[in-house]
């Protein structure tokens, strides 16, 4: 049994202009000690994903349909006692922006040993041996004289590293980084994600990853998700995404990137604009943009398809039946 | 020499000992300069790209709006065209030439101006025109080579997404019709998908009309695909400038090898492959740089020598400069 099931979920935000469909029957499986990477450009709805397995949606979202299993206990309608306990303990958060998320009134060793105070049972003395000994875990220098420090004096690499140490303190079993390192810099981040991956060894928890950026994605993940528009255009191991991307919305991503292969060339960029959520198109939410669109393309969405055992995409390219109807 | 001669080995934008330097206050009657630009060098060739990278508070953003004098320099002359660009009538001459684009194309452009209208403000400032109805296709034609309809024409930019505000933001830098731009993130804040249009549009702009681009971002993966040269800023000082494709593949400084080998490659088996060079510590505050070279306190191969003497930008190879007193050694 995997240690995350997400089935069929289906998430709304529902605003004056009307319903925000923001997640759209998004379904997959996370295994322990498995780093997963969601990767989407704004608007595709993975941090809403992400939120909803967290269920700390806005006050107007609500998960309209669909299920999220941990461990084998549903979490859709649980209540916010079982939310509770799975927040922090279970699942953890980190987001992108470790400004905002620190009190900036609050000494960070205050707000470790919050934390830790929350969920478990341990006294005073006992959380902040806890919290100095996570703070060594992330490789921040001087623990004990960074405790009393506010948030404002910290970088931002240390402040994400606080966070980090925040949401690894109750050894959670799985941690979702919301673009832990949008806000970063390329140094700052390379440190972090190597500190990410090593940490995942040493804990054997498991990693979601939720980045814009396919670089990110590629040194860290085991699995890849590609979100469009609120689902899942394909999905499967890091390799079978990069070298053989059998989704026109992930060829196009993967070709509209400068890399060191395709320098002196001219970048193919996907045409049009992102989707506008109130207004979705009743077949493939791409087909608008897509170079390769068929008829059927148009009319109707496309089931996952399993490419091969580590595989599967939604699109009909890799459907025979539709693509020979239609030449 | 005659003169068709001189022009070509002019560059079309020279900045000699550019300093920048902002006063921070520090109680009564006291304040401390912040070197945020400390004594930058280097020439642009008219229709080139030069990429300047480094991480944030680096100066980079700074080193781009002091040579259009959105900030006047402590210290040191920007040449355009070979000449000095000092007085008040220069420095407005310069800008007829010498626009911007910004980052963000989000607070970068009146809520409340049609796009017509932001795109005409060069054209009223300068006066550019002689009736409404030139002003008008003027504008039609700026729009048309960004990418944008007419109808878009009276809409406000809340109307638009963020790559087409960013397709506004050119147009308004290629209104007065200039010959330099200074392109600052001009694609950090879009969509993967969507920056790969802009970066073609730039690069046909560029090709079109001939100009010439300082080109600002940290994504050494953008600037080496838009840049012809690139130059590294760290802690205010230039300290490798070199060909785009070459200080990628063979950086010689050692900030230079430790910020290309960070870069997250998007190639998994590249990724697995690729070996970081770790940086200690953090970049020092700018209000108190370590004396000598500013990177000895991170540098694994600083010496006292390092501690002591700022190393000057030298040329090591014919055409690649490096501001490293061991650059020889560590190669």
């Amino acid at each position: 049994m995997a240690l995350l099931e997400v089935k069929d979920l289906h998430t709304s935000f529902f605003t004056d202009a009307g319903e925000v469909r923001a997640v759209n029957g998004v379904s997959f499986n996370l295994d322990r000690g498995k780093v997963l990477g969601i990767v989407g450009e704004s608007g595709s709805g993975k941090s809403v994903t992400a939120y909803s397995i967290m269920q700390i949606l806005a006050t107007t979202g609500k998960i309209v349909y669909g299920s999220i299993k941990l461990d084998g206990q549903e979490l859709v309608g649980a209540g916010e006692k079982v939310m509770k306990d799975v927040r922090g303990n279970k699942i953890s958060i980190i987001f992108q922006d470790p400004m905002t998320s620190l009190n900036p009134t609050y000494t960070v060793g205050h707000q470790l040993m919050e934390a830790i105070m929350l969920h478990t049972n341990r006294n005073k003395q006992e959380a902040w041996d806890r919290a100095v000994e996570m703070l060594k875990l992330v490789n921040v220098n001087e623990p004990e004289k960074r405790m009393k420090q506010y948030p404002y004096e910290h970088s931002g690499g240390m402040r994400q590293r606080d966070m980090i140490a925040m949401a690894l303190a109750c050894e959670p079993d799985i941690l979702i980084a919301d673009e832990p390192t949008t806000a970063l810099d390329v140094t700052i981040q390379a440190g972090i994600l190597e500190l990410m991956k090593d940490i995942q060894k040493k804990l054997g928890m498991a990693i979601i990853m939720i980045t814009h950026d396919l670089g990110v994605v590629a040194q860290l993940c085991d699995e890849i998700v590609v979100m469009y528009a609120g689902s899942i255009c394909e999905q499967g191991t890091a390799d079978e995404i990069f070298y053989n991307p059998c989704h026109e919305y992930t060829k196009g991503l993967l070709r509209s990137i400068p890399t060191t292969a395709n320098s002196g060339q001219k970048l193919q960029p996907i045409s049009g604009t992102p989707i506008d959520l109130l207004n979705m198109p009743k077949g493939c939410p791409f087909a608008p943009r897509c170079d390769a669109a068929m008829k059927i393309c148009i009319k109707e969405t496309c089931e996952r398809v399993q490419i091969n055992d580590q595989h599967q995409a939604a699109c009909w390219m890799n459907v025979k039946k539709a693509v020979n109807a239609h030449e | 020499m005659n003169n068709t001669e001189n022009k070509k080995n002019e560059p079309l934008i020279r900045v000699s000992h550019l300093k920048q330097y902002f006063p921070i206050s520090m109680g009564f009657f006291k304040s401390l300069p912040l070197k945020a630009v400390d004594d930058i060098s280097f020439d642009i060739q008219e229709g080139e790209t030069l990429g300047l990278v480094g991480e944030s508070g680096c100066g980079k953003t700074t080193a781009g709006r002091t040579i259009l004098h959105l900030y006047k320099p402590t210290a040191g002359e920007i040449y355009y065209r070979g000449k000095p660009v000092r007085t008040k009538k220069d420095i407005d001459d310069f800008r007829a030439k010498a626009t911007m684009v910004f980052q963000d194309p989000y607070s970068s452009l009146d809520p409340r101006m049609t796009v017509s209208d932001i795109i005409g403000e060069p054209l009223d400032v300068r006066k550019m025109y002689k009736t409404k109805e030139e002003r008008r296709e003027r504008i039609l034609e700026l729009m048309d080579h960004v990418g944008l309809n007419s109808e878009h024409a009276a809409r406000y930019a809340h109307e638009f997404s963020g790559g087409q505000r960013q397709r506004v933001g050119i147009a308004r830098a290629l209104a007065v019709d200039p010959d330099f731009i200074v392109c600052d993130e001009p694609v950090s804040a879009l969509d993967v998908s969507i920056q790969a249009q802009v970066i073609n549009m730039f690069d046909e702009l560029q090709e079109k009309l001939g100009l010439t681009y300082l080109f600002i971002a940290h994504d050494l993966l953008v600037v080496r695909h838009i840049s012809d040269r690139i130059a590294v800023m760290y802690l205010g000082h230039m300290v490798e400038l070199a060909n785009a494709l070459e200080i990628y593949d063979r950086p010689l400084h050692p900030y230079t090898k430790a910020l290309i080998s960070a870069v997250p490659v998007p190639d998994p088996i590249e990724a697995r492959a690729n070996k970081r060079i770790p940086m200690t510590g953090e970049i020092p505050s700018p209000l108190n740089a370590p004396p000598g070279c500013p990177f000895n306190t991170r540098c694994p191969y600083a010496t006292n020598a390092c501690r002591e003497a700022m190393p000057e930008l030298r040329e090591v190879e014919k055409g690649r400069f490096v501001a490293c007193h061991r650059v020889e050694e560590i190669n």
